[in-house]
């Protein structure tokens, strides 16, 4: 039976819906804060920020990471920016067209109530950061520099060099190393967690096993923030860093959390190409670069001239030639589909022929060498060294890769999951990007929650829990979910099969890539659904793990996250396959127009798809949110 | 097309646990492309290892694009092997030669000691940080952004010293087992910029000092700055000795003491 979700968003104009909302909260009292103890899981941006805001406010936070140090975390690999409504170039810029933006770029299918927030909180973000010590970029006059991003007319985006999430994670997880040498976090590194446990209907804390020892432990809390970031790397080949999983979500979700959108992921369009079969994974080059670069092909499958006796004639800037008025900057998701077909029609360049050209040539003759260097000196160095071509002498060579996920676990208008008392942000939620991320948005959207979203919110949670302490880590819920872990790792141990976790995981990633990854079909669809559970079952038979379960195992920890990738895959597609229509990041082939843009279907599609999870991914309940729209109106998302 | 290095020696240190006797082990490797990164030569011995039924090589890494600092590494007696600012996760195999030895160590330096194989515990880095390394701002209270005008040079100057990605190279390639120059990075961050002048002097006296305790002396060997996988200039160093050095000279009470 699937029930209809409601996301709680509060009433009142969308303009005066978050201050409705904080004027009607309920408070914890300063003295009573301490009482109440937040587990916070992951120190990315949101969860780095999350720790450190509630510590601050005087709860008891718990902070867990499976890195060495919190300050290693994904987040610090964002290069280009981060977005924000500040207007400070007088172009037109306001709350409102950063709301509008971010609801187009996500093709239509994000909640009005949280983007308007996520809009409005992002001018204080960028105050606070500054306030922090954060070294944005500045004009010769002190003032804070902006730069564009892909999806957007104006200027709005807030940069250090090429490493902005570098940045900003320095800066928020500086606050929480502020925070733990005061006492008012615990800090739990090299730890995963590896169940949710619930008890009567609350989140009554987590199960993690520490890397190290291989001891599982449980932690008994209040109220618990899963900030685990995204699942890109079900695709094996992704941007995202190597250890990123979604096997915190998906615990999870096997507890009750529903599941929303898995279907919704990102491929970016400006990576570096694949260069041969030991790849273990792909790097991004920011999207900022498409300020400056023009994207282009040969004009003919057949050339072989070297790239600079191309004539102008001979080539074409596909991006500017289609989307005019956007251009190079067009979106992710349109930008990566026109390169696949780019590609797809033999005109591919580089000795694969599997990448298109970036090119900076006309930027050079325009604004000058050293400008041009001076914004890009550290990709430009990056990509060198990972290719061992000079992009400054010869075009850079790109090609979409899994980059970012939409979807993520269900979240209401107060970022809690369908389980009370579990909260979750930043990437790991899926509420705010719709079908399609816009550039420089994840580092504001895992800033927003933990910053300026969760530490209201929970207050709100907690406040009526005065007095009414959980159970604590001795109940026989947290002992079965420990003994169930402590099995689940055995139990890859004792398999004693023929192929290592990263074979698997690399054909899993394949799948996905083929029938859930650019473009995706019913056809396609149903084979993967067809491939996957045999592959799994062949996963659950033929797994080999060396070494043992009671010291540092690399082998077993990338085990336990490959069995949650091949469940979260079987949701992709299935999810894939429900949601007849074209969106953003989700293209399906059979549902586009003349020219080859997404077709949506709003009369039966305008909805968020959430999947209660029963027994079996291949059971999964689908329900439903309807989104509504008062803000904005339902248009075609054009960028010609 | 990629070319490939053929005929490779491995020699990799394995240790099982902190406190057991590690020793080097020798893996030939046949053939490996050089558009391979060096982590993925490790990942295909990994590969291998399991196939024949041995445990893999334990080694720390994340990001793969030399931001997040988690990998390490020493190569052929290098912290991050021969390329000159470059993490070994961005080193590739075209860097290297058919037919070489290659000796891969952990980060050598007794305050990071050795977890499993080539992963040590870098945390002492956590307490620097943990007791200084921060601007005192908790969320809400913060004015305006561009109220606060930082003239471009200084802005430039503070990201050149926070762009250290905490990796421990330069505590690795000293020969005193240092970290001058991972402080003085976080201390000049903050320190150069105009919002960081309150901490100033009590974030320079915290900071050095927590190093002090985990950390050996610096004697200005520079090893640090040949080392680092961005380039961070030693100039940060004297940044930081002298304002230490004016820490201690306004803080009477201390001087009194000691």
């Amino acid at each position: 039976m699937s029930v209809v979700l409601d996301a709680k968003i509060p009433a009142g104009p969308i303009e005066d819906k978050w201050d409705h909302y904080k004027n009607d909260m309920k408070l914890v009292n300063p003295n009573n804060k301490r009482k109440f103890k937040v587990l916070v899981v992951g120190t990315g941006l949101a969860g780095a920020s999350a720790a450190a805001t509630l510590a601050e406010l005087g709860y008891q936070v718990d902070a867990f990471t499976f890195h060495d140090s919190p300050r290693r975390a994904h987040s610090i690999a964002a290069q280009g920016g981060i977005n924000a409504a500040k207007n400070y170039r007088g172009d037109g810029d306001s709350v409102h067209r950063l709301f509008y933006d971010t609801v187009k770029g996500g093709d239509f299918r994000s909640r009005e109530g949280n983007v308007h927030r996520l809009a409005q909180v992002s001018v204080d973000i960028i105050d606070q950061m500054v306030a922090q010590g954060v070294p944005f970029a500045r004009e010769y006059g002190g003032l804070l520099d902006n730069r564009s991003f892909g999806g957007a007319q104006v200027s709005r985006t807030f940069y250090a060099r090429g490493q902005t999430g570098q940045q900003l994670l320095l800066g928020a997880y500086q606050q929480l190393a502020r925070q733990i040498g005061l006492g008012g976090v615990r800090l739990f590194n090299r730890v995963e967690l590896v169940d949710t446990v619930v008890i009567d209907g609350r989140c009554a804390g987590i199960v993690t096993r520490d890397l190290m020892s291989g001891e599982i432990q449980s932690h008994a809390g209040d109220a618990v923030v899963l900030a685990t970031g995204g699942y890109g790397n079900v695709f094996f080949l992704s941007t995202n860093a190597m250890n990123c999983n979604v096997t915190a979500a998906w615990r999870a979700h096997q507890r009750g959390a529903y599941f929303a959108n898995p279907c919704y992921t990102q491929i970016h369009p400006t990576c570096i190409p694949q260069a041969d079969d030991t790849q273990s994974k792909l790097t991004l080059m920011s999207e900022s670069l498409r300020n400056d670069g023009r994207v282009w092909v040969p004009k003919n499958a057949d050339e072989t001239r070297p790239v600079d006796q191309i004539p102008e004639e001979d080539r074409d800037y596909y991006l500017e030639r289609l989307y005019p008025s956007f251009g190079n900057l067009a979106p992710r998701d349109i930008s990566s589909r026109a390169a696949k077909r780019a590609v797809d029609t033999g005109r591919g360049v580089g000795p694969l022929k599997n990448g298109v050209y970036l090119d900076f040539a006309a930027a050079f003759e325009r604004v000058g060498y050293d400008t041009v260097y001076e914004r890009y000196s550290n990709l430009f160095e990056m990509y060198e060294r990972i290719t061992g071509e000079n992009p400054t002498k010869v075009p850079m060579r790109i090609y979409p890769a899994s980059h970012y996920t939409m979807g993520g676990l269900w979240v209401d208008y107060e970022l809690m999951t369908t389980v009370p008392g579990l909260y979750c942000a930043g990437e790991a939620n899926f509420s705010d990007h719709g079908a399609n991320r816009l550039g420089a948005s994840a580092l504001m959207q895992g800033l927003a929650d933990g910053y300026f979203v969760l530490p209201y919110t929970i207050g709100n949670y907690l406040a009526p829990l005065l007095g009414k302490p959980g159970p604590g880590v001795d109940h026989p819920e947290f002992k079965a979910a420990e003994a169930a872990a402590a099995q689940r790792f055995h139990g890859y141990l004792d398999i004693k099969g023929t192929r290592s976790p990263d074979w698997f995981h690399r054909e899993l990633g394949k799948i996905i890539w083929d029938y859930c990854g650019m473009e995706r079909t019913e056809q396609g669809l149903d084979k993967a659904l067809s491939e996957l559970p045999a592959l799994y079952s062949e996963f659950q038979k033929d797994l080999r793990v060396t070494g043992d379960g009671e010291s540092m195992n690399q082998t077993l920890e990338k085990a336990g996250r490959v069995d949650d990738f091949f469940q979260l895959g079987m949701l992709m597609c299935r999810d894939a396959l429900e949601r007849r229509e074209s969106c953003g990041g989700h293209f399906r082939s059979e549902y586009q127009d003349e020219e080859g843009e997404a077709k949506r279907d709003d009369e039966h599609f305008a909805h968020v798809a959430a999947w209660e999870w029963a027994g079996d991914p291949m059971k999964a309940i689908r329900n439903v949110e309807e989104l509504e729209f008062e803000a904005v109106h339902l248009a075609t998302r054009s960028y010609k | 097309m990629a070319n490939h290095l053929t005929n490779l020696t491995l020699k990799i240190w394995r240790q099982p646990s902190p406190g057991a006797e590690g020793h080097f082990e020798s893996y030939g490797v046949d053939s490996i492309s050089d558009e391979a990164s060096f982590l993925e030569l490790l990942d295909v011995l990994n590969e291998r290892l399991i196939d024949e039924g041995h445990e893999a090589i334990a080694f720390d890494h994340d990001c793969r694009e030399g931001i997040c600092g988690t990998c390490s590494l020493m190569i052929n007696g290098r912290a991050h092997g021969p390329q000159r600012g470059t993490a070994t996760c961005q080193l590739h195999m075209r860097k290297f030669a058919s037919g070489q030895e290659i000796v891969v160590e952990p980060w050598r330096a007794t305050s990071f000691p050795i977890i499993k194989d080539l992963v040590v515990d870098r945390s002492p880095f956590d307490r620097i940080i943990e007791s200084g390394g921060f601007i005192t701002a908790p969320t809400g209270g913060a004015p305006d952004a561009n109220l606060i005008s930082i003239p471009k040079v200084v802005a430039d100057a503070s990201m050149d010293a926070a762009e250290c990605i905490g990796c421990g190279a330069c505590v690795a390639a000293c020969p005193n087992g240092a970290a001058s120059l991972f402080t003085a990075a976080k201390v000049s961050h903050l320190n150069l910029l105009p919002q960081g002048q309150a901490e100033r002097y009590s974030r320079v006296e915290a900071m050095v000092e927590t190093m002090d305790e985990y950390f050996g002396s610096c004697t200005n060997h520079g090893e640090c700055e040949a080392a680092c996988p961005k380039s961070i200039s030693i100039d940060f160093i004297a940044l930081m000795n002298k304002d230490y050095l004016k820490a201690k000279f306004a803080n009477r009470k201390e001087l009194s003491r000691t």
